[in-house]
């Protein structure tokens, strides 16, 4: 179909209410645009990058951030051994059943166990940094307007020193991206702070795409399945459209010929 | 109308064995045959008489995945959003069978208002029809109800704040309002007893509206189908049986809409979600834009397009309550548009009214919007009662063909 033909659905759909509401309250400009694997009806996460970007999730953004609506078995999505999930688990420590005196203990994390947060509480986190409490991050991909292109743009874009004419506000940074370019969250990411174990050189932009992938996979981890079986279904759905309508034609061909 | 087609069906053999057992005490073998293979319709329906059937087809659909989510789903305000999550995460499949339903409840409202338009427009409400349109309206509320108490149960912020504007809309009767919006909510706060009131009703209405719809099936069957030319089958030529017709024509029907809603779940499960529900819900904080699903969206503009909450109230449940009048407001001895040309002009416009207050409701009847809901919203009322029985008694209607057979012979 060519593109001229979408115009008019689209707006149909539009009006009819049918388009998220994300649109309503993105800032006064979209983000620019990045070529995502995911993307798309047919897009598939690129496994590699979302390792890459759990290793930076861990390192960096799970001292501020929790997901806890994942276990860490659910992290066999990005491709994760049993084991190395086991591990993973383990090194978590879980409050676990009180000891024989009614002393609280702690237990050694398992795969079924949800993602560790880093504080105890919204309120205790929002005391510990600053008034505001940081977001979990389990469908931050999903709920923020702009979604991953907004998160690539918003962690490539602190600008140290800030321009010249911004305020100056203790304890904020400058970001191009967010809500009134001043944030608490200082620059997460630096060029080499970690190493990847498969030599992909870790600059901000790479790391940036690489922890954007998992943030995204995190709000929608069966999107590659959803994919690949949906695509298995409109086959097979094609296939039974030919023959019911051979079947349909050859029985009202009858009134017809009477 | 009961006499069998010679072309698909022989004599009927006399049933043996458990065959013939069951049928000599419950005549239910034949009462099938009767009712599902022998029975006559008009030979000439069109495509928009698939959507009786694919309606049945995504309410079974919707009753086999809601009784699985219903088994993993915690009705608290502590649990409901974390036990929706572990559904779509960690219970095996639990995505699927979300999507399904998510998917089915919007496809089964979209398929609905289509249906609805079909009676509309085949003047499928007029006589002997009166209590199967009647019936079909009762569905068509049952339906929202239970849309409605199901958006509830994630208890993200558009579940709650959903809530919150419907159980304040209601506190604005005068009068028991307050009475009324108590009880609705539960309480002083939405929380664990309104979850669990509509997690009870959601599962309560489901089944309500599969005993409404034996009712309206029967009643279907009882008057007969309507069809495009909306005149009676006079002889057999004028009709055909529903087993092999209609059976292979709603198979073709029941694939291309299977088609739509595997493309939607599938590949653009985000036309249908809406990605704030998937914020927990919190008192505290107000979502910049609160909306009802599409599928509220026109009453949603009628309410805001009224300058009073009760007003606005009253006026979307009276577009609704009209259409229980309407047998009754259209006096018009012609059925189908098709020989009705200054309803079908107005009936269009009708169509076009619902979507332009959809329109303003998403634009939460702000600026001009508020004009559009307006004018959309008189003229939705003026159709039925200005129009339908005024217009219909002088209109020259075009000429009727002599039988359903002697039409097909003449195109």
């Amino acid at each position: 179909m060519p593109p001229h033909i979408y115009r008019p659905v689209a707006g149909l759909l539009i009006a009819l209410g049918l388009s998220g509401a994300a649109l309503a309250n993105e800032p006064d400009k979209a983000p620019p645009h990045q070529a995502w694997s995911f993307e798309g009806p047919l897009g598939q996460y690129d496994q590699s990058s979302l390792q890459r970007g759990f290793i930076v999730f861990q390192h960096v953004c799970s001292t501020c951030h929790g997901m806890r609506n994942l276990t860490y078995a659910d992290l066999a999505g990005i491709g994760l051994t049993q084991q190395q999930i086991a591990e993973t688990a383990k090194t978590k420590p879980q409050p676990g059943a009180p000891d024989a005196t009614g002393q609280p203990t702690m237990r050694p994390g398992l795969p079924d166990d949800h993602l560790n947060s880093p504080f105890p509480n919204d309120a205790a986190a929002a005391a510990m940094m600053g008034g505001i409490a940081p977001p979990d991050q389990s469908r931050l991909a999903m709920t923020h307007p702009g979604g991953p292109d907004w998160l690539y743009a918003f962690l490539t874009g602190y600008r140290m020193p800030p321009p010249a004419d911004a305020p100056v506000v203790p304890g904020k940074f400058y970001n191009d991206w967010a809500a009134g370019h001043m944030i608490g969250m200082p620059p997460p990411l630096m060029n080499g702070m970690i190493q990847y174990p498969d030599g992909t050189p870790a600059t901000v932009e790479q790391q940036a795409r690489d922890i954007t992938t998992f943030l995204v996979w995190a709000s929608d981890p069966h999107r590659n399945e959803r994919h690949s079986i949906g695509k298995a279904v409109m086959a097979y759905l094609i296939v039974l459209l030919a023959l019911a309508i051979a079947w349909k034609r050859k029985i009202w061909k009858r009134l017809k010929t009477q | 109308m009961t006499q069998p087609d010679p072309v698909t069906r022989p004599n009927t053999p006399a049933m043996t064995g458990l065959a013939g057992w069951v049928e000599a005490r419950l005549p239910v073998i034949s009462a099938f045959r009767a009712e599902y293979i022998d029975f006559r319709l008009p030979r000439n329906l069109n495509g928009l008489w698939n959507f009786g059937a694919i309606l049945t087809v995504v309410l079974m659909l919707m009753l086999a995945t809601g009784i699985f989510l219903a088994m993993n789903y915690t009705s608290t305000n502590a649990g409901a959003f974390l036990s929706v999550e572990a559904i779509d995460r960690q219970l095996a499949g639990g995505w699927l069978l979300r999507a399904m339903h998510m998917t089915g409840a919007n496809l089964f409202l979209a398929a609905l208002y289509v249906h609805l338009f079909r009676g509309l427009y085949y003047g499928s409400y007029k006589a002997p029809r009166e209590l199967l349109w009647l019936s079909g309206l009762v569905l068509l509320l049952l339906v929202m109800a239970t849309a409605f108490a199901g958006y509830m149960l994630p208890w993200g912020q558009m579940s709650y704040w959903g809530a919150d504007v419907i159980t304040k809309a209601v506190g604005a009767v005068p009068g028991i309002g307050p009475d009324l919006e108590h009880i609705m909510a539960g309480g002083d706060h939405l929380g664990d007893v309104f979850l669990h009131h509509f997690f009870v009703l959601h599962f309560l209405l489901a089944f309500a509206i599969v005993a409404v719809v034996g009712l309206h099936v029967t009643l279907v069957h009882v008057n007969g189908s309507n069809n495009p030319l909306g005149i009676e089958p006079r002889t057999p030529k004028d009709t055909v049986p529903f087993y092999p017709y209609y059976i292979s024509k709603d198979l073709v029907g029941l694939i291309l809409f299977a088609m739509v809603f595997a493309a939607l779940m599938f590949f653009w499960p985000n036309v249908l979600i809406e990605a704030d529900n998937y914020t927990p819900a919190d008192p505290m904080h107000t979502p910049a834009d609160i909306e009802p699903e599409w599928y509220f969206l026109p009453f949603y503009g009628l309410l805001q397009s009224v300058p009073s909450k009760f007003g606005g109230l009253l006026a979307s449940a009276a577009s609704l309550l009209i259409l229980f009048a309407l047998p009754w407001l259209d006096r018009s001895p012609v059925r189908s548009m098709r020989f009705r040309p200054l309803c079908r002009i107005g009936l269009f416009g009708l169509v076009a009214a619902f979507i332009l207050l959809a329109a303003a409701g998403k634009h939460h009847a702000q600026g001009g919007w508020l004009i559009v809901a307006r004018l959309a919203g008189i003229y939705y009322f003026s159709y039925f009662v200005v129009l339908l029985p005024l217009v219909s008694r002088r209109e020259k209607t075009r000429p009727l063909p002599s039988s359903i057979f002697a039409a097909e012979g003449k195109r």
